[in-house]
């Protein structure tokens, strides 16, 4: 039986029926009506962030820690605008979303009206899909759209535009059970044929690579990655996006690949001869030169998207379809077959290798490298649940080249759209979808100035992360790109004469706050901060000059990298014995 | 190379928008579009003829394909298809030359749709090589005005039973 009730109302019902448990919103005009609806919610709980920008990086740190929607909702107009940075993100990384931005009313549409902004046509290239919606009656099914479509597929972004005569009319409520979408099927399964071809190329492959991608977490093919990796003794590569699809304390795991990739890694994937490729996108911060990019190997690439496969790279064996039917497809195949696994030349030469060209920094007397900032945080919470956020720049590559994750959705990190001020609110969401995790939000000077408003929803809500910034004085990666690149010209990367106190500015939160000068205080006091119950800064006085190493400089080849240890490319200084054991 | 795209989609608001941007964004130009309502009222075909190489253009279709709003695109081969394009000129004809000019709207089977004093308005359908060409001729007289519908093009009898 259908009841008579506003669009506001529907709109609760519809999100209660979804099981959404969280929304971040900010209200205004044309949004109360929502808002108001919303008060009487019992299931869902409405944490209001200090800016819009943070209620949307609030709701993708929820889904990437949880895989579950927690939606945005802002009002028209500056609201509406302020999620644009928000979205791209989440568009560029495939999170799945749900967000609502009021509107004026119908009758004035299009006039300029006072806060008045055409957000669908404004958001058209960074969502998924987007609606505005015209008649209260069409709401319930327009949201089970949004959600099933945000959801399934490669994920994304949708936008739901609500004018207020939408959301103050009235309809006669019903929410549907199914939704009628006849251009949208993704396929999901992974067609048998290719998929049997893929197994055999597997099979006879002696220097195998699996390489992947954030695909294989929004695929929930995590299990069946680690299934097919021990199988057939393949190695793992896994990108800034795929990390936690694959347990990196295991001996097949062998880093990220790309311009801060170790060499090894990017020398494995110089080398191999069938480069699996699965829920990547190859991205050219992976990818270097493409031309040299895996270029004696074989490509099989499984993609939920058909647009993906064979757009910057060609491809022997193309597999549409979701990560985890297709590699529990391969696992069968393979077992079907008693292939057996030929790598074990190949998985030597790689510890070899890594042996010789591990990760590396210098540490200097009195100094905090902030690398060993990254390996104390990994190693002291090594033990516990706990999910590791980052901004961006230099504190972003060393906090995914120095933890060591082991579970899916643990790490929180801006990738395709490489956002600064993301961390903090992507942290905030995380841990409301997380609870029971310790929650660290790895974060540079530049970075966490971006969006330390939100310092006040944490605090307000009880949202107890962790703040630990390497505190540099520099928009760190920017420099070292200028040192590199641009003659030590420092250019407006300078940050020190204009940093707050991030002592008092947590003091001023009410955050507990610590600053870490001296390397012998490191351990300890981080051990205390992070042991603390509520949200905590920690101010972490690193070595001011630091470079992120190893590196391949844009459009380089990836085993031609600068930096770290030893010197020259890696390819001048293998072992030739183990080589040709390896290419038989 | 000059594609001829069919793409039939949900008769909704800002459908087109979808579809155009995505040209828009890769820089691709648009050489014509032609959109209207097909024998089901939900749906829309529109025919889009672009010029591109090969490999953009599967990347544009497959693009297209993810819209949610796309039902179905053909790259129309113009040996299986057939296009229509449907032009009015509207050209200086003094009484003297008016003859001429109704003569040569014959031989293309145009047809005369409007006398002025100064001027004859023509309405042609048929290929692009066919108005191409009555263009070429009429403009010895002087075109005023013209105005072209875009091509709209449908794979031939067998290749459409054989896609459904
Ligand atoms: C919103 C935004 N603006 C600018 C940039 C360009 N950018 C990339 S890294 C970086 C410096 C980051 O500095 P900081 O947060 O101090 O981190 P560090 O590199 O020092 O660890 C900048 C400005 C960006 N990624 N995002």
């Amino acid at each position: 039986m259908s009841e008579r009730i506003t669009g506001a109302e529907a709109l609760v019902r519809c999100l209660e029926a979804e099981g959404v448990d969280t929304l971040f919103g900010y209200p205004g005009g044309v949004a109360l009506p929502i808002f108001d609806a919303l008060y009487d919610s019992k299931q869902i709980r409405t944490i209001l962030p200090r800016h819009e920008q943070g209620v949307v990086h609030a709701s993708d740190g929820y889904a990437r820690a949880t895989g579950r929607i927690a939606p945005a909702l802002v009002t028209s107009g500056p609201g509406a605008t302020n999620t644009i940075t928000g979205l791209a993100n989440a568009y560029m990384d495939s999170i799945p979303m749900v967000v609502f931005t009021a509107q004026v009313s119908q009758a004035v549409l299009g006039t300029d009206a006072f806060q008045e902004s055409d957000i669908t046509g404004i958001t058209l290239p960074i969502t998924k899909h987007n609606y505005l919606v015209k008649d209260p009656a069409d709401l319930p099914a327009v949201i089970k759209e949004a959600f099933h479509i945000a959801s399934t597929g490669r994920p994304g972004p949708v936008l739901i535009d609500l004018p207020i005569d939408v959301s103050r009319g009235e309809l006669d409520f019903e929410y549907p059970e199914t939704v009628h979408l006849p251009g949208y099927k993704p396929t999901t399964k992974g067609h048998s044929r290719q998929i049997k071809q893929a197994a055999g190329l597997i099979a006879k492959a002696r220097r195998p690579l699996l390489y992947a991608g954030g695909g294989v977490l929004a695929g929930e093919g995590t299990k069946e990655l680690k299934e097919l990796a021990e199988l057939m003794q393949i190695p793992v590569v896994t990108t800034l996006m795929g990390k936690g699809a694959f347990p990196e304390d295991h001996h097949l795991w062998i880093g990220m690949p790309g311009m801060h990739g170790a060499k090894y890694t990017n020398y494995t994937i110089t080398e191999t001869d069938l480069l699996i490729a699965v829920g990547v996108r190859f991205d050219d911060r992976v990818t270097g030169k493409l031309s040299s990019f895996a270029s004696k190997a074989k490509i099989i690439h499984i993609d939920v998207d058909p647009a993906e496969i064979g757009k910057n790279k060609a491809v022997d064996v193309p597999i549409v379809g979701d990560a985890k039917p297709i590699l529990a497809g391969l696992v069968g195949e393979l077992r079907k077959s008693a292939a057996d696994p030929k790598t074990e030349a190949w998985v030597r030469a790689i510890d070899d290798w890594r042996k010789q060209f591990p990760l590396h920094y210098h540490t200097v007397e009195g100094h905090i490298a902030p690398e060993t900032v990254v390996q104390v945080i990994d190693k002291l919470t090594m033990k516990q649940k706990r999910v590791i956020c980052t901004e961006v720049g230099q504190n972003q590559m060393w906090a995914c080249q120095y933890t060591h994750l082991t579970e899916p959705r643990t790490w929180v990190s801006s990738g395709g759209l490489g956002t600064m001020g993301f961390g903090l609110p992507a942290a905030m969401g995380a841990a409301v979808g997380r609870p029971d995790h310790l929650v660290i939000d790895i974060a540079g000077d530049g970075s966490i100035q971006m969006n330390s408003q939100e310092m006040a929803t944490c605090k307000i809500n009880d949202i107890p992360v962790k703040v630990v910034i390497l505190n540099n004085g520099y928009l760190g990666m920017v420099r070292q790109w200028q040192e590199l690149f641009y003659d030590r010209r420092y250019a407006s990367s300078v940050l020190d004469q204009m940093c707050p106190d991030f002592v008092k500015l947590a003091d001023a939160y009410g955050w507990k706050g610590y600053r870490i000068t001296d390397p012998a205080d490191l351990e300890k006091t981080l051990k205390k901060a992070l042991a603390e119950d509520g949200p905590v800064m920690i101010d972490v006085h690193v070595e001011r000059e630091e470079c992120v190493f190893p590196m391949v400089a844009p459009g380089g080849s990836i085993d031609e990298m600068l930096g770290g240890v030893p010197g020259a490319p890696v390819s001048d200084m293998l072992d030739d014995d183990l080589l040709e054991e390896v290419w038989e | 190379m000059k594609h001829t795209l069919s793409v039939l989609v949900e008769n909704k608001s800002g459908v087109l928008t979808r579809v155009t941007s995505l040209f828009a964004r890769r820089g691709f130009n648009i050489d014509s579009l032609a959109v209207g309502p097909t024998e089901d009222p939900t749906l829309s075909r529109i025919t889009i003829v672009v010029s591109a190489e090969d490999t953009p253009i599967e990347q544009i279709t497959k693009q297209l394909h993810k819209l949610i709003n796309v039902i179905k695109i053909q790259d129309l081969d113009p040996a299986e298809s057939i296009d229509r394009e449907l032009v009015l000129f509207k050209v200086n004809a003094t009484p003297e030359r008016r003859h001429e000019i109704i003569e040569i709207a014959n031989v293309f089977r145009a047809k005369i749709i409007d006398v002025g004093r100064n001027s004859l308005t023509i309405e042609a359908t048929g290929s692009t090589d066919k108005l191409q060409a009555m263009e070429d001729l009429f403009r010895a007289y002087g075109i005023k005005e013209l105005a072209r519908t875009g091509k709209i093009a449908l794979a031939r009898g067998s290749r459409d039973s054989e896609a459904r």
